[in-house]
């Protein structure tokens, strides 16, 4: 191979790659971060129009309870009370991490230590499965199985929060499941073979070293879930009931925040005070979800120092 | 690699100056370990008569007949791959957890054969303790790790636990340096601490026989003193079988040392023998440094 002069003359061929990667790449991320930065901005400015055009109380907006954004003035003026769609949402997001929690951490423990290789290998395509079907697949199906099912046999009209719990749950299920395991598989085989040598046995294994040092993934993996849920619009929308009011049982219909937007976007003129309520909502989603991000983050952070 | 050939028709080399210098004392003998008492059935901790391992197709441990004595260290000594570490974990049925791999003949502890189906394993590696090359201590402080496996083999006592955390750590030359700080994390020790906290560990359930595989290997050298200066101290009490791939650890450590080569035992005699004038000439040929 020739020796090529240090000093180079002139911009030479690798040299020019090198800077067309750079831009190339850079641009890509450029493109990201607007994207982002441009979704917060609008919906920042849409959101806070509600409170700073149209003179909306913010605490009448979050704390109310009564929704009827057609009342005319004589009649008390416009209601945005959103608070049975906030309550709502927390409702679903909290059951259904609360059900599919559970299940989901068993049925990795299951996966990564009790099946035979070969059933982690069948059920690895059953998850990816379940997370590629579309939500309104699952909408559709618990419009179609399980409403008439809690009508009949729970009571109420079939639609409404238990049935939202029950649709979130199958779908936040796999998410959750896919990080536990993804959790108990960065967990050292060293610390299982050490547990295992005491003559400790595959049930105490489990228990005390490998829930401990999966805790971290599974808190993560149930916010994950957690997240999925609470912005999950079309599948929850089909099944929940859409009621306005405050929700007092989980057999009455109700919202969540995502399924009052997904209603009522296309029944509202852009720019009128009804149409910013809705923006109003979505940056609540829009904070939400920042929480979960940071959560995750967090807990992520914490759990590197704490196992390995 | 070692090729047979070749180490048949070239003479041997001199031995390495450490071995020379560390027998060098040969007629007046002061070494503790000589007065070691003749190989009696009686003293006879565990051994394995025509034990196989295999993973899969590949014949890893071929038929080895040894026997390990009380209060000795054993070392198993031979290249990597040799089977060194296999042999190690079919002791006290660690390779159970490898789902290839399948062992055949007996291990005797205390005439009952450890390789049996109906064997309680748990119950068994009660009795035969195991510390690994990396250190491995769990996601607990220091108290817990030690504590792990009484608790479950039924000290549920506070009182009685600390006694045997005391005495583990102590038996583990660790207590003076964690006694003020039990409750932390077992991960803010070093790794010569970590490794003598597995230690402890292991001790904790007051096994029998305790197996070492390659202790000192991720250590830095003032920690590995340390860990053969414990285990001095240990096989007072323990039967102790260790796996090293330095030789001059087993020659400082040992009572005695068995040579392991492709899946074969090629020689097992006390620890100057092997050393000094081995029977065989691959072993000749591996304590002299000619290849491994």
């Amino acid at each position: 191979m020739e020796a090529k002069p240090l000093i180079a003359r002139g911009r030479s061929h690798e040299g020019l790659r090198d800077r067309l990667g750079f831009i190339g790449t850079l641009f890509s991320v450029t493109i990201i971060v607007l994207a982002v930065a441009g979704i917060y901005l609008f919906v920042f400015s849409k959101g806070l129009a509600t409170f700073f055009v149209n003179q909306v109380n913010v605490l009448d907006f979050l704390f109310g309870t009564e929704w009827r954004p057609t009342l005319t003035e004589e009649e008390g003026g416009p209601k945005f009370g959103v608070l049975p769609f906030i309550v709502g949402s927390f409702i679903v997001t909290f059951l259904s991490a609360a059900i599919a929690g559970p299940i989901g951490i068993g049925a990795a423990i299951f996966m990564t230590e009790i099946a035979p290789p070969w059933g982690r290998k069948a059920m690895q395509p059953v998850i990816e499965l379940l997370v590629g079907i579309p939500s309104v697949v699952y909408g559709f199906t618990g419009l179609t199985l399980l409403v008439p099912f809690i009508r009949e046999h729970v009571g109420g009209l079939g639609f409404g929060l238990l049935a939202g719990v029950i649709v979130l749950s199958v779908m936040i299920l796999p998410t959750i499941t896919s990080i536990s395991v993804d959790a108990l598989s960065a967990v050292a085989p060293e610390i299982k073979a050490g547990s295992y040598a005491l003559g400790a046995t595959r049930w105490q294994t489990i228990w005390r070293i490998l829930m401990r040092a999966g805790a971290s993934g599974f808190v993560t993996a149930v916010i994950f879930g957690m997240a999925r849920a609470f912005g999950e619009a079309l599948a929850v929308q089909m099944v929940i009931g859409n009621g306005k009011n405050m929700p007092t049982s989980l057999l009455e219909p109700a919202s969540t925040i995502t399924t009052v937007i997904t209603m009522n976007m296309g029944n509202t003129v852009a720019g009128s005070v009804e149409n910013n309520v809705l923006w109003s909502l979505a940056l609540l989603l829009l904070l939400m979800s920042t929480v979960f991000i940071f959560a995750v983050r967090w807990i992520g952070r914490r759990g590197r120092m704490m196992s390995r | 690699m070692f090729c047979v050939g070749e180490s048949l028709t070239t003479p041997a080399p001199p031995r390495p100056v450490w071995i020379a210098e560390r027998w060098a004392t040969d007629e007046a003998e002061t070494d503790a370990r000589e007065s070691a008492r003749e190989a009696s059935e009686s003293a006879v901790a565990i051994e394995t008569r025509d034990l196989n391992v295999h993973y899969g197709d590949v014949h890893a441990i071929k038929g080895i007949d040894l026997k390990f004595y009380r209060s000795e260290i054993t070392a198993l000594i031979g290249p990597s791959g040799c089977g060194k570490s296999t042999y190690l974990r079919s002791l006290n049925r660690m390779n159970d957890t490898i789902p290839s791999a399948r062992t055949t003949g007996q291990i005797l502890l205390g005439g009952v054969d450890l390789n049996r189906p109906d064997i309680d394993v748990w119950a068994l590696r009660k009795r035969v303790g195991m510390v690994w090359q990396r250190p491995n201590p769990f996601n607990k402080s220091i108290y817990e790790n030690v504590a792990f496996a009484p608790r479950f083999h039924g000290v549920k006592k506070k009182p009685e636990l600390d006694e045997i955390v005391e005495r583990s750590l102590r038996a583990a030359a660790l207590w003076d340096e964690v006694k003020d700080r039990l409750h932390e994390s077992a991960f803010a020790l070093s790794g010569g601490q970590q490794q003598r906290l597995c230690i402890a560990r292991a001790l904790a359930i007051e096994p029998e026989i305790l197996l070492l595989d390659e202790p000192a290997s991720a250590l830095d050298p003032i920690s590995t003193a340390k860990i053969e200066e414990l285990l001095f101290e240990l096989k007072k009490r323990y039967t102790v079988i260790i796996v090293t791939h330095n030789m001059q650890q087993a020659a400082r450590i040992s009572d005695r040392t068995a040579f392991f080569l492709n899946g074969e035992l090629i020689e097992y005699a006390d620890t100057k023998t092997i050393f000094t004038r081995p029977e065989r000439k691959e072993t000749e040929d591996y304590v002299s440094g000619r290849f491994g």
